[in-house]
């Protein structure tokens, strides 16, 4: 077994507000092998995108990481400063957003902008720049004619495509995507999906992938993290997680949308809203919305409790499994 | 048999592009002929630029037809349409966040949508019909709500009231423009619910306009496929997703994400390419340059509507027998 790249240990964030601290990502942990995808999947305000920002290092006022570490090859991200911070952005880390559409200036080629990133984290020379830019633009499938494009030139398939291409410049040992999917269809969607396993499986980079629509990654992602409320309910082998969600939680989201195979049935998602994060009650955080639920839920918090690398966070599961 | 209260027959919306001395069109919309009975969910699937928006812009009476026939009700729209007409005819919109007025409570949209469409209620009937009227897309207490401010409620509340509000006005039929493509996933199906219940229990058709084949299936009796503008491929709802015809539906099923499906290799050299910007088209299919069963006759002629089983019809040259 090869040491983690990515060592998460009970990272919290908490958002300053009127009203006190709102705990956005409250003591979440896990590992993330080399060359491994682990995509993280939850409603929206449970955390995810914080997560990403915090193990990123990009989190502005108001919020700010309060508890935990983020080792990144056995360093611990968190306690850098930013300009060496800046040795491993791009280089070892790079973040894909959400919007290629705002992530890209519109008054520059794409070759311009590619070479930007270069000038800002390496010495190359412009033969050098030219030819990487070249390089990468080829691996993600866009003509290298495009370097001389403008954005609004490109489809939005092409964009993100675009956006990618730019975060494998300096090789990263990790890419981080934030919901790099969302703004697409759903065939450009797939072309990408598959364009990300293709390129991993070449160059080896891990990927931490967030989204709220867990079918996108259903057949890409290695592991499933669910992230309910600011903690991960239940983490383990995607197909498991699919096949036999042991959260309640992870049970409804499942069970909240609708398929195209087998027989139609009526669904009922997921009745109730997330808890408020500021003051939060004691015991589960799902317990108001739970169909589950028991008189301890409501007491005490239940821990994330690991089996066969399978881990939930659930009264009921860890009960049974005692 | 059910009554046809919506026929469209033949229906064209260009658009201008290009500066003043460029001339050309846009072809949005292009001859697209469906109907809609009494008591009908229809959903128009397609990816961004099929027209499925234009299409019901120009029922709504946002836009004008180019050309074509609209009939609603036995009454011809398509040239001019009156306040009843959009009354009887109402839209929900995609975005909640932006589709309600933020300074008023919530009793304000709908007691004054009442107002203009239902003369001659008194004000206490108003009231209570405004009461009555969230009740029945699930948003209770309904006095309660009414009191509150928009902001007061979720992106689904907010939904759920864009449906309230068009049924202030007695509609016959609603479009309802992507109305839960901006709601998180674990919600959506509570909305999908809401729409067959109105259709269950108030008896108004719904034009549902998705880029989701999985929700279409779901929610509509029967389903549109458009491509670049033009109606490929409709019928039952469950017999198109059980068996598509057109080959552009079959890309659309293969790459619907779906963990219920097993994962399906598709032949993609990185891009599976997307919709075109039809500007001035020559004769021929338009979905020709994607498609895998493509011959010489494709790119020179345009296929028509032909039935391809009881219930259903697709235009594709593949399909009809020589």
């Amino acid at each position: 077994m090869s040491t983690p790249i990515l060592k998460v240990r009970e990272l919290e964030v908490e958002y300053a507000t009127p009203n006190g601290p709102a705990k956005a990502v409250g003591g979440v942990s896990f590992d993330l092998e080399q060359g491994e995808f682990l995509a993280i999947v939850g409603e929206s305000g449970c955390g995810k995108s914080t997560l990403l920002f915090a193990i990123a290092q990009l989190l502005t006022y108001p919020a700010a990481m309060v508890g935990g570490t983020i080792g990144f090859d056995g360093v611990d991200l968190s306690a850098l400063s930013e300009e060496e911070l800046r040795k491993y952005r791009w280089r070892d880390i790079s973040v894909v957003m959400q919007s290629a559409m705002n992530a890209l200036n519109p008054t520059l080629t794409i070759g311009a902008q590619l070479a930007d990133a270069c000038r800002a984290h390496t010495e190359w020379s412009a033969e050098k720049i030219a030819e990487r830019s070249h390089e990468v633009l080829t691996m993600v499938s866009i003509d290298h004619v495009h370097l001389k494009s403008y954005p609004f030139q490109l489809s939005g398939g092409m964009r993100q495509r675009a956006m990618i291409a730019m975060a494998l410049l300096l090789n990263p040992k990790l890419v981080i995507m934030d919901e790099p999917t969302s703004a697409l269809d759903v065939v450009a969607q797939r072309s990408l999906m598959s364009q990300i396993q293709s390129l991993r499986n070449e160059l080896g980079f891990s990927v931490l992938f967030v989204t709220h629509d867990m079918n996108v990654v259903s057949h890409f992602s290695d592991r499933l993290a669910v992230m309910y409320a600011g903690q991960i309910v239940e983490i383990g082998k995607t197909r498991k997680v699919f096949d036999e969600p042991l959260h309640p939680y992870s049970a409804g989201l499942m069970d909240a949308f609708p398929s195209l195979v087998g027989a139609p049935r009526q669904l009922l998602g997921i009745p109730g809203n997330p808890p408020s994060l500021v003051a939060a009650q004691p015991g589960c955080h799902f317990a108001a919305r739970c169909p589950l639920v028991m008189e301890i839920c409501r007491v005490n918090r239940p821990e994330l409790l690991e089996e066969d690398s399978h881990a939930v966070r659930c009264h009921l599961v860890n009960a049974v499994q005692v | 048999m059910k009554k046809i209260i919506l026929e469209v027959e033949g229906l064209s919306r260009y658009f201008r592009v290009g500066g003043l001395r460029a001339k050309g069109f846009l072809h949005a919309a292009d001859d697209v002929s469906f109907t809609v009975k009494q008591g009908e969910i229809v959903a128009l699937v397609g990816e961004s630029g099929s027209g499925k928006s234009t299409i019901a812009r120009v029922l709504a009476g946002i836009y004008k037809a180019s050309k074509g026939e609209i009939k609603f009700e036995g009454n011809s729209i398509a040239k001019n349409s009156d306040k009843a007409v959009r009354g009887r005819m109402p839209m929900v919109f995609q975005d909640p966040f932006s589709s309600i007025n933020p300074v008023f409570r919530i009793n304000h949209g709908l007691e004054r949508s009442l107002k203009l469409h239902r003369k001659g209620l008194t004000k206490l009937a108003r009231k209570a019909l405004a009461i009555e009227l969230v009740e029945k897309v699930g948003l209770t207490p309904g006095a309660e709500v009414l009191r509150r401010y928009p902001h007061e409620l979720s992106g689904g509340q907010r939904q759920r009231l864009g449906f309230a509000q068009a049924l202030a006005s007695q509609p016959s039929l609603i479009l309802a423009d992507e109305p839960v493509s901006m709601l998180d996933v674990s919600i959506r199906i509570g909305l999908l619910n809401v729409m067959k219940d109105l259709r269950d229990h108030e008896g108004v058709s719904i034009l549902y306009i998705t880029h989701d084949l999985a929700s279409a299936r779901y929610t509509a009796d029967r389903m549109i496929v458009l491509y670049a503008g033009q109606i490929v491929e409709e019928g039952l709802s469950e017999d198109v997703v059980a068996s598509p015809k057109h080959p552009y539906t079959r890309l659309l099923m293969s790459t619907a994400p779906d963990p219920r499906l097993p994962y399906v290799e598709i032949d993609e050299s990185g891009d599976l390419g997307e919709p075109p910007r039809v500007i001035d088209p020559e004769p021929g299919c338009r979905f020709a340059p994607r498609c895998s069963l493509v011959m010489d006759k494709c790119r020179t002629s345009s296929p028509v509507m032909v039935q391809v089983s009881p219930t259903n019809r697709a235009a594709c040259f593949a399909l009809e027998k020589d």
